[in-house]
């Protein structure tokens, strides 16, 4: 075997075991990459009261509440399980009914989750706003929708 | 080392280009159509995208960020790609130019992926709320942004130029495992950063006016690594040979 | 396009965010560039004194692949 073809070997034998490596420690940490739970993941993980976690999910439809102090109510959802979330604070420009959010706080007792940051989180999609309108009024597509129910 | 020049006189066409003079004629030829395709693309992404281009539906005028944000994070990748490439030229067939070529991008890379990070970090700010999250994709692009300090550290660490040229391309070659994950992550893992518009499989999930800027963009960033690798390559090039010179003097001083 | 310089400089209340992005962008793109040519020159530049200072002697043909 030439030496250069043995250097070949050695270069592709170590990037594959790189490889194998990765895969291995990734799929092992796979809970801790997790960015968030949606709430599905929520009711089937069971945590313990008070952990600090992240959900993320959809805003459901008229189910935010604002009160006095810059205090909001609503609900977030995977359109299987839902989650009430109460928050005090700014919340970002994009934060609006059927849109993408991710909570970061515990859950109570009472099974409301107390948000203390609240994100907002947006799809793939771009489109001027006309197009978003033609294909919102011919019914074809729900913006927001697809995505954030991951 | 002789055995190198006559390897590479007699290998295929690719191995033509190994040979630095000839090279070099290339470059200098190359280099006034590269960089006045880069001027060209830039001015035209710049001017479709801050001044035709639609706000978006959701993302109003914050959108325009995007064409300096994607271009730049796809060159951040596609530099180290190269990177990789040369490194593996380097450690298996000992090309010549091959670590030279890795030594020139690095700095580009750098520069890219800082700016990913930067004008992400902006982009983020507005529309989801925060400067940062430590979520998959945001997290591996900042070790990408590491790898690359690592290698540029790594190069000047060593006083011999080849074993620096060495070093850096075994750490290339090792951090390459990254690149999949970048991509991927947004897939593979939940994110806050949402998943591919453009390259994904199935069409692009941006509109045609808002796709065009960032192509022009993508594509003038991509002559502008060719125009600088040249400038940077010439460099290195005369530094070899000024090194060579000094070592002549000192022995027959 | 719409309204007037100050509507397009505002891009929406977003300008914080917009207008930084391209400026560093310009800033370190452009900067990386003459830094990088700078560098070309200048050594370039040294290299001309010294074949000029040096007389120029016959020796071996220079090997190509020398680093």
């Amino acid at each position: 075997m030439t030496r250069k073809r043995r250097r070949l070997y050695i270069v592709a034998l170590g990037m594959l075991s790189l490889a194998v490596a990765a895969a291995l420690v990734l799929t092992a940490f796979e809970d801790n990459l997790v960015f968030f739970y949606s709430p599905t993941d929520l009711k089937e993980k069971e945590l313990p009261e008070g952990r600090l976690v992240r959900i993320g999910g959809l805003v459901e439809e008229e189910s935010i509440q604002r009160g006095a102090d810059n205090r909001v109510s609503f609900v977030v959802t995977d359109l299987s399980n839902s989650v009430p979330v109460t928050y005090q604070g700014i919340l970002p420009d994009l934060f609006r009914e059927g849109q993408g959010v991710v909570a970061q706080g515990s859950l109570g007792p009472d099974g409301v989750f107390v948000a203390r940051e609240v994100l907002a989180r947006h799809d793939e999609n771009y489109m001027p706003p006309e197009v978003a309108e033609a294909l919102r009024k011919s019914g074809e597509w729900r913006p927001a929708e697809e995505s954030a129910a991951q | 080392m002789n055995r190198t020049a006559t390897s590479s006189q007699q290998s295929g066409s690719l191995h033509r280009f190994a040979n630095p003079a000839r090279f070099l004629r290339l470059a200098q030829a190359v280099f006034p159509w590269s960089a006045g395709a880069m001027a060209l693309c830039i001015a035209a992404g710049l001017y479709l995208g801050l001044f035709v281009a639609p706000p978006d539906y959701q993302q109003g005028e914050s959108v325009r960020i995007m064409y300096v944000h994607v271009p730049a994070a796809w060159m951040a990748l596609f530099v180290y790609a190269n990177m990789a490439l040369a490194s593996a030229s380097l450690l298996i067939w000992r090309h010549p130019l091959a670590g030279l070529i890795a030594k020139a991008s690095a700095p580009v890379g750098t520069a890219f992926t800082f700016l990913a990070l930067f004008t992400g970090s902006l982009w983020g700010k507005p529309m989801w709320g925060t400067w940062w999250v430590w979520d998959a994709r945001l997290t591996s692009v900042l070790i990408l942004f590491f790898i690359y300090l690592g290698h540029m550290a790594l190069i000047n660490a060593f006083e011999n130029p080849e074993r620096g040229q060495k070093a850096a391309a075994v750490l290339t070659l090792v951090g390459v495992v990254n690149l999949p994950i970048i991509k991927f992550s947004v897939d593979w893992w939940n994110t806050l950063h949402q998943p591919a518009s453009v390259t994904r499989i199935g069409t692009p999930a941006i509109h045609s006016s808002m796709l065009w800027p960032l192509l022009l963009m993508a594509l003038g960033f991509t002559f502008y690594y060719v125009t600088v690798l040249i400038l940077r390559l010439r460099a290195e090039m005369l530094a070899s040979r000024l090194r060579a010179m000094n070592r002549l003097a000192a022995e027959e001083g | 396009m719409e309204g007037g310089i100050s509507e397009f400089f505002a891009m929406g209340g977003y300008a914080a965010f917009v207008w930084p992005s391209y400026a560093v962008s310009g800033l370190v793109l452009a900067g990386l560039f003459f830094v990088s040519w700078r560098e070309l020159t200048r050594r370039q530049a040294l290299l001309d004194r010294l074949q000029a200072a040096a007389p120029h002697r016959r020796r071996k043909p220079k090997d190509p692949e020398r680093t």
